[in-house]
């Protein structure tokens, strides 16, 4: 999928702009603060029906202003679209495809996807497993939705016997058939969740190994695990054998909820062990494996997102990560960056061809008009 | 609303206590009352004096009932060895008004949600399991809602009848009579084409 041209009124510091894009590398430069990430955001927007950096929609309308429009043409499998959304205050968010309103927005979400990498995302590394088990959880739920499904269900049945065991404590009783029932529930969705998990975890590595070796040249030796409880025994059996702890800690200690992702480097964590350009270099390596992944799944190109990618990583693995994108077999790019000659170099190293958008604000004060040329190189 | 008499602003504030009801409706409610006969207002007000200190839970099933054993109970007509489990009253009247039921009843008066407080003891479980140790009971029907806490419930009461020879069954579930297949849910899809039936059984007029 291709996006042709976007739009943007009063969609945070934008008044009004629009924009035409290449169908393979956009390049957005300029200073902070004067609008590139938000052109990506918008595109995200499209996507996911939601902006990336902040889910609330009515702090990312302009200052003083009552709503804010995206719309945009998108070029998919021949046909172009007409993408429409729009957020006022105090009414229902509208979007369309071809002026046609969805009645659910789940119905949007996955046609045309979307690929983002910010600085943000290495939470990913370094934050808790929560973080990873999302991670996992929306891609396999793009392409599984009895996936989505079990999750919610497992997570019901999760909270009712949490709040049991602490029935339980606070009263002062225990009632082994009332929590085994809760237990069948686990089982049942528990199982299901984490088959797919390891069938999505085994697959994903292959795609991560590739593309991490491509960036770093060879340099060190990464490996990306699952681990779960339930990786060597039956979930119903760790729930037998933890009913004590379960009971003293009031709360359900197994399950699938206390998986995580293990990231290693030379055999160690990698985020004690890792530098910082080592870090942000096994999370390109996973939003690319992530990329490659929808593609296999769906069989469609999303659109790759990267912003400002260029921070702590070395030129080497600058050079050979843009090479990478820039072989085609990542679709239509946009990359941000504040040096104005650093990308347009690169991709003439290369023998890229590149649309180059300078992004800049005129003065600090809200009536300034965003002002947006295009020139091809 | 400052009202002009305290006994209107005591009938306004009686009346908004009702769910679904806000004090101007409330307000038209109780203007409306005071246009009416004098006994046709005590007629309405007696009603509910009444309804509270006169109903009672049948002994039996636990169905809301005026005597001590409740009017399904009582028919001589009915098939009381096949008993069907509900939620509640709500539910209860939901089957009977198909009337292709002529079993009796059992009213929990809830499902086992931990997160609301509510545990087996808290529902009429024992009257049933009792039911069925006295030996007056054939099959039992689990007619509980296909949520995960209904779910639950039933796999409860399974395991709880599970030691006596009774014969348990759960209502059908599957896609609506009269549905557009291409609209119906997919996870009901899905357990339908896992649990189809022989088609004599779904010819139809069966």
């Amino acid at each position: 999928m291709r996006i042709r041209s976007l739009s943007l009124v009063n969609f945070k510091n934008y008044e009004e702009a629009t924009l035409d894009f290449s169908p393979e590398v956009n390049c957005l430069v300029g200073d902070n603060g004067s609008g590139k990430t938000t052109v990506l955001d918008a595109i995200y927007y499209l996507s996911f029906c939601k902006s990336y950096f902040n889910p609330i929609d009515s702090q990312n309308v302009r200052y003083d202003q009552s709503f804010f429009l995206i719309q945009s043409q998108v070029e998919k499998a021949g046909e172009v679209d007409k993408l429409h959304c729009g957020v006022k205050s105090g009414q229902k968010k509208q979007f369309r495809r071809n002026d046609k309103e969805y009645q659910r927005l789940a119905d949007h979400i996955g046609l045309y996807p979307a690929v983002i990498l910010t600085p943000n995302d290495i939470d990913l590394v370094k934050e808790g497993s929560e973080v990873r088990r999302k991670f996992m959880d929306g891609i396999i739920s793009q392409y599984d939705r009895k996936y989505l499904d079990s999750l919610l269900e497992y997570n019901r049945a999760l909270l009712q016997r949490n709040n049991l065991l602490r029935f339980f404590a606070e009263n002062r009783t225990y009632d082994e058939e009332s929590l085994e029932v809760w237990d069948h529930a686990l089982v049942k969705y528990g199982e299901y969740i984490h088959d797919q998990r390891t069938a999505f975890v085994e697959k994903f590595i292959s795609f991560f190994n590739d593309v991490y070796q491509k960036i770093s040249g060879g340099a060190e030796v990464v490996s990306l695990m699952y681990q779960s409880q339930m990786n060597d025994k039956k979930l119903d059996d760790l729930l037998q054998d933890a009913r004590g702890k379960d009971r003293q800690l009031r709360r359900s200690t197994q399950g699938i909820h206390k998986d995580d992702l293990s990231f290693l480097i030379q055999d160690h964590p990698i985020k004690k062990f890792g530098s910082q350009g080592q870090q942000k270099t096994y999370l390109i390596a996973l939003k690319l494996a992530q990329y490659s992944f929808i593609e296999e799944a769906t069989g469609e190109k999303p659109v790759l997102l990267l912003d400002d990618i260029f921070d702590k990583i070395d030129d080497k693995r600058v050079g050979a990560l843009m090479e990478l994108v820039s072989q085609g077999s990542f679709g239509q790019i946009f990359i941000t960056d504040t040096h104005e000659e650093r990308i347009p170099k690169m991709f003439r190293d290369i023998g890229c061809d590149l649309n180059v958008f300078h992004v800049n604000q005129g003065a600090v004060d809200s009536d300034a008009k965003t002002m947006i040329h295009g020139e091809k190189e | 609303m400052n009202f002009p008499s305290r006994l209107i602003e005591e009938a306004v504030d009686q009346m908004a206590s009702l769910p679904g009801i806000g004090r101007k409706t409330a307000l038209r409610l109780v203007l409306h009352m005071l246009r009416r006969d004098e006994e046709d207002v005590e007629r309405f007000s007696n009603a509910f004096t009444t309804l509270r200190s006169g109903i009672k839970a049948c002994k039996i099933c636990n169905n809301l009932s005026d005597t001590e054993i409740c009017g399904i109970c009582s028919d001589p007509r009915r098939e009381h060895r096949t008993v069907c489990v509900v939620e509640g009253i709500r539910e209860l009247l939901a089957i009977e008004s198909t009337e292709q039921f002529r079993g009796s009843y059992h009213v929990l008066g809830g499902v086992i949600s931990p997160m609301d407080g509510v545990g087996p003891n808290d529902l009429y479980i024992q009257s049933l399991i009792d039911r069925v140790q006295n030996g007056t009971v054939d099959e039992i029907i689990f007619a509980l809602s296909t949520t995960m806490e209904g779910e639950t419930t039933s796999f409860y009461l399974y395991k709880k009848l599970s030691e006596y020879d009774v014969r348990v069954t759960a209502i059908a579930r599957g896609v609506a009579i009269g549905d557009e297949l291409q609209y119906a849910d997919e996870v009901t899809l899905a357990r339908s084409i896992m649990q189809r039936l022989p088609y004599e059984n779904a010819l139809p007029g069966k």
